[in-house]
């Protein structure tokens, strides 16, 4: 699955108006960790069963960093229905990433 | 259980790791790399690696892992990200089981490396990426034109110190001893930095937070006994590194700092496990001494092998 970059203007679309929950991800060039986690990322994002994984470039988007108090990076939060969940900052295994992806869901889920 | 049987399996995708892959590979043997997150390990934290012969501009860490993963997938060894639940190290069929499945294999090369030690403070965990980092060339630039602390007095400490000096307005140096314990070459630019100041023969007694995460450090000074408190945005510890060598607690004779008790031929106590790299006992870890230490534990492996047979 492509892994959608999100800007300001397509996050409503892109996110807080999914179908489906999203996996975010906010990320900077610079930001070695990301760089660790980006292999993470691709591998998820080819799994069929796995939600659809989409990334903000804080360096070009400073609104969604701000709107979303992002202080460190990398910081993964599951956004659904337009809200997002817990935040992840720097997970340090794929298998963190999976099971907190897994517990966010079922969260979610129990909420509503 | 995943069913094939592997000759070897090298737990941890670090220098060693790949090494121990690329080596026991064009011997032949079937060898599956265990990682939890992407090749490199400590290596991959590291921008700029300056002391791995070769690169004559340097190297960037996480490039260099991925050549090593590539360089040893390109003779048929095999990767699988998971994490490693447990061992059973005992016996000619060895059983390593991670959250991917259970593995079989005839040897296991243990290179796990080691990680950043932590303060041990009670907050610390919760403040984790909330004020508190464990490497400043990751998240330095967080910080620019703010005010910081780094707690230790080591090579990481100072070298931490002097590229935050770079990004942010303040740095605060905080120590337990009277002096550093970092190699001279850092004593002169630390020196020079006019934005860094020492607090030294402090004892680190709390993080300071509100809601949004770090907001100070409070500290004890060993001198007079009185305390103290700095106003900080960011604290960044570097009080050295321990090995990451849970998964063979009880298993393996570790030594009083939790390193694997192994020589250079790289051999634990029990025939056919060996430990590569940073989690072995040993004078120096940099990447070419764990790099040959995954030679020297493929080649072990090998010997093992043809002794089975």
């Amino acid at each position: 699955m492509e892994i959608i970059s999100l800007t300001s203007e397509n996050f409503e679309s892109e996110v807080l108006q999914a179908e489906t929950p999203v996996l975010v991800e906010f990320w900077a060039p610079w930001c070695i960790y990301c760089k660790r986690l980006a292999p993470v990322i691709g591998r998820l994002g080819e799994l069929e069963d796995f939600i659809p994984i989409k990334t903000v470039n804080v360096d070009e988007q400073p609104e969604l960093e701000e709107r979303y108090d992002v202080r460190v990076i990398p910081t993964l939060m599951v956004f659904k229905n337009g809200e997002p969940g817990e935040r992840l900052i720097a997970p340090l295994s794929q298998h963190q990433l999976e099971t907190f992806v897994t517990d966010q869901l079922k969260e979610q889920t129990e909420e509503l | 259980m995943i069913n094939k049987m592997y000759d070897t399996i090298i737990v941890g995708g670090g220098p060693a790791g790949y090494t121990a892959a690329l080596y026991a590979a064009r011997s032949g043997l079937a060898a599956l790399v265990l990682e939890m997150l992407s090749p490199g390990g400590q290596m991959a934290t590291t921008s700029q690696v300056d002391n791995y012969p070769g690169f004559e501009e340097g190297v960037d860490g996480f490039a260099l892992a991925e050549k090593m993963q590539k360089g040893a997938e390109r003779f048929g060894a095999e990767s699988a990200f998971a994490e490693v639940t447990g061992l059973q190290l005992d016996g000619r069929i060895k059983t390593v089981r991670t959250t991917g499945g259970d593995y079989q294999t005839r040897t296991v090369i243990l290179a796990m490396g080691a990680s950043p030690r932590t303060l041990g403070l009670p907050e610390e965990q919760d403040l984790r990426g909330r004020g508190v980092s464990y490497c400043a060339t990751c998240d330095g630039m967080f910080y620019r034109g703010k005010t910081v602390a780094v707690l230790g007095g080591g090579n990481t400490a100072a070298a931490d110190a002097l590229t935050l000096a770079k990004l942010c307005k303040k740095v605060y140096l905080v120590h337990r001893r009277d002096t550093l314990r970092a190699d001279s070459v850092y004593e002169q630019p630390l020196l020079k930095a006019e934005n860094i100041e020492f607090i030294l023969n402090a004892r680190v007694k709390s993080m300071l937070h509100d809601d949004n995460g770090v907001t100070g450090v409070a500290y004890e000074d060993k001198m007079t006994g009185e305390m103290h408190e700095l106003t900080v945005d960011g604290i960044f510890v570097a009080v050295g590194r321990s090995p990451n060598t849970a998964p063979a607690e009880g298993l393996l004779e570790l030594d009083k700092s939790g390193y694997i008790v192994a020589g250079e031929d790289t051999k634990t106590g029990i025939p056919g496990v060996y430990a590569a790299g940073d989690v072995r006992v040993k004078p120096l870890r940099q990447i070419i001494t764990a790099a040959a230490d995954g030679a020297v534990a493929a080649k072990a492996a090998e010997e093992y092998l043809s002794g089975l047979k």
